[in-house]
């Protein structure tokens, strides 16, 4: 992510999204979190991974 | 004295009980007073199953009297609250799953546990669906930590961290997606094992992450772990994750010692981030088995991260209905999170997917030179209830989440591992070493568990307070 990540405006965006209620008094934390999440994604991201490394996951139909 | 037997482990009650010397209704008997007598103060259990304890108790009697020897013969145990119980509702330290019908079938590990004899006292508090390392609800109350009741049991398996280590029970089924075993292990005193991810069946126990969940059992003994993890293994068609392998006789290699064994400290991530009681159970147990080795887990940093977006999301998305329609009825610490989790993008939770697949290569090639890798279990002692914040590092965090930056590696890539309860010169609280092994090894971690104990360096007490109650 080159720009940095606006926890505030992604919260506000996606509840709409996801049909989600967000009371103003539960916005701050759930915003705090959502930081914490993308901060955490962002050292997830910024890790290279070869093309064909893929999800571990097994389905057996 | 009957009650005298509620402070010793499960091997030696049920051998008790098998050789007649006590009958599984006095035990049980024992256990229900105890029980009584500590739970409103403590917060173990939620809801007690006393008429089927009783029950199950005559059972055994009976089968004893007529020659059976069932390996858990008249041990009384919990489980957490997530666990089926048939009759009873599975409430996940919820208050919304409290609508939901009873249960109409024990849990397979619940059922597994009765066919060896065990005595179910009933389901156990617990941190909501499981997203806590804390062990405190808002529905329930908080389980205590009976070695400090001013301190956290630790969580998720709050109240079975609480109701093991007070002796209302000797053993519980437990669940640990991200470190919920070894963190109320590490906190309470206890040994815990998390086994390798899809070992043990999790059929009828409410799920958290699909991807990380594991079960498994907490007690005060590493023998008792191996004598529970081998009753509970068994292929079971209801659980689509589980993973088809021969089964492990963990009792039979317990003794094996651990001369041969490669054992290694981890270093950098997991000596950086604790307070200095951590990495002195790590030095203590290094000591103990003579490990001057370290060893870098790579990237531990990111595999913490990924679990912690894979969770998030995972779990968002299996309570997104309960969200919109319900998210007042939430425990509030764990709704803001799952709020949240509803909100992250899949290129995130996909990438952190992909980088598991990564870390667990990455992690076999460590496991290649080494048999057992050390680290501590938390950055610290128990905390006190309703503390917010924790400075690691230099930093200053939500305490939370981050009860469990040393456990969530692991579990990420689902390493068997048992938690060590170790007590340092003077301390008047334990602090938990992960005993980490490779994939389906669980009878290394076992058996170094086990050499520990013997060797005095682990041991896991009935709360001194409660001993005499």
């Amino acid at each position: 992510m080159t720009a940095p990540f606006d926890a505030g405006a992604h919260a506000e965006h996606m509840a709409k999204v996801m049909e989600l209620t967000v009371l103003p008094e539960w916005q701050v934390t759930v915003v705090q979190h959502l930081a914490a999440t993308a901060a955490a994604a962002e050292l997830v991201l910024s890790f290279p991974l070869d093309d064909h490394v893929e999800p571990a996951p097994v389905f057996e139909p | 004295m009957t009650a005298d037997i509620l402070l010793r482990p499960v091997h030696e009650i049920a051998a008790a009980v098998q050789a007649h010397r006590l009958s599984a209704r006095m035990v049980t008997e024992a256990a229900i007073a105890r029980t009584e007598a500590a739970n409103a103060r403590l917060g173990a259990f939620t809801d007690l199953t006393l008429a089927r304890a009783r029950a199950e108790a005559d059972a055994v009697d009976t089968a004893v009297r007529q020659g059976a020897e069932p390996p858990l013969a008249g041990v009384p145990y919990g489980t957490k609250n997530l666990f089926d119980i048939a009759g009873v509702v599975t409430r996940a330290g919820s208050k919304i799953n409290r609508d939901n019908p009873p249960a109409r079938a024990d849990a397979t590990l619940v059922r597994r546990m009765k066919d060896a004899g065990a005595i179910l006292l009933g389901g156990l508090n617990m941190g909501e669906y499981a997203y806590d390392f804390t062990g405190e609800n808002v529905h329930d109350g908080a389980s205590l930590n009976p070695h400090d009741p001013t301190r956290m049991s630790g969580g998720s398996s709050g109240g079975s961290g609480t109701a093991v280590v007070s002796g209302m029970v000797a053993a519980a089924l437990c669940s640990d997606t991200n470190g919920s075993i070894r963190v109320p292990a590490s906190f309470c005193g206890l040994f815990g094992l998390k086994p390798t991810l899809g070992r043990l069946s999790r059929a009828g126990a409410f799920p958290f992450c699909a991807s990380l969940d594991h079960l498994g059992p907490l007690a005060r003994s590493a023998r008792d772990l191996a004598l529970l993890f081998d009753v509970l293994q068994g292929d079971d068609p209801a659980d689509p994750m589980q993973v088809r392998r021969p089964l492990i006789a963990a009792v039979a290699a317990i003794d094996e010692g651990v001369s041969g064994l490669r054992i290694a400290v981890a270093d950098g991530y997991f000596r950086r981030n604790g307070m200095p009681e951590a990495s002195a159970a790590v030095d203590k147990v290094a000591a103990a088995l003579g490990a001057t080795r370290s060893v870098t887990v790579p990237e531990a940093a990111r595999a913490r991260a990924a679990a912690y977006v894979i969770t998030t999301a995972e779990a968002a998305a299996l309570h997104l209905d309960r969200l919109r329609t319900r998210a007042a009825d939430f425990d509030p610490d764990v709704r803001d999170r799952l709020l949240s989790g509803a909100m992250v993008p899949a290129a995130w939770v996909i990438r952190a997917q992909r980088f598991r697949a990564w870390f667990r290569d990455a992690m076999r090639r460590v496991f290649a030179d080494v048999d057992i890798l050390l680290a501590p279990a938390t950055p610290f002692h128990a905390l006190p209830s309703g503390t917010k914040t924790v400075t690691l590092d230099g930093v200053a965090m939500p305490a939370r989440p981050n009860i469990g930056i040393f456990t969530q590696p692991i579990s990420f890539i689902g390493l068997p591992v048992v938690a060590v309860p170790v007590w340092l010169d003077g301390a008047s609280l334990p602090v938990g070493v992960q005993v980490i092994a490779p994939a389906w090894r669980e009878d290394l971690a076992l058996r170094v568990a086990y050499h520990l104990e013997r060797a005095g360096v682990a041991a896991a007490p009935v709360a001194r307070q409660l001993e005499a109650a």
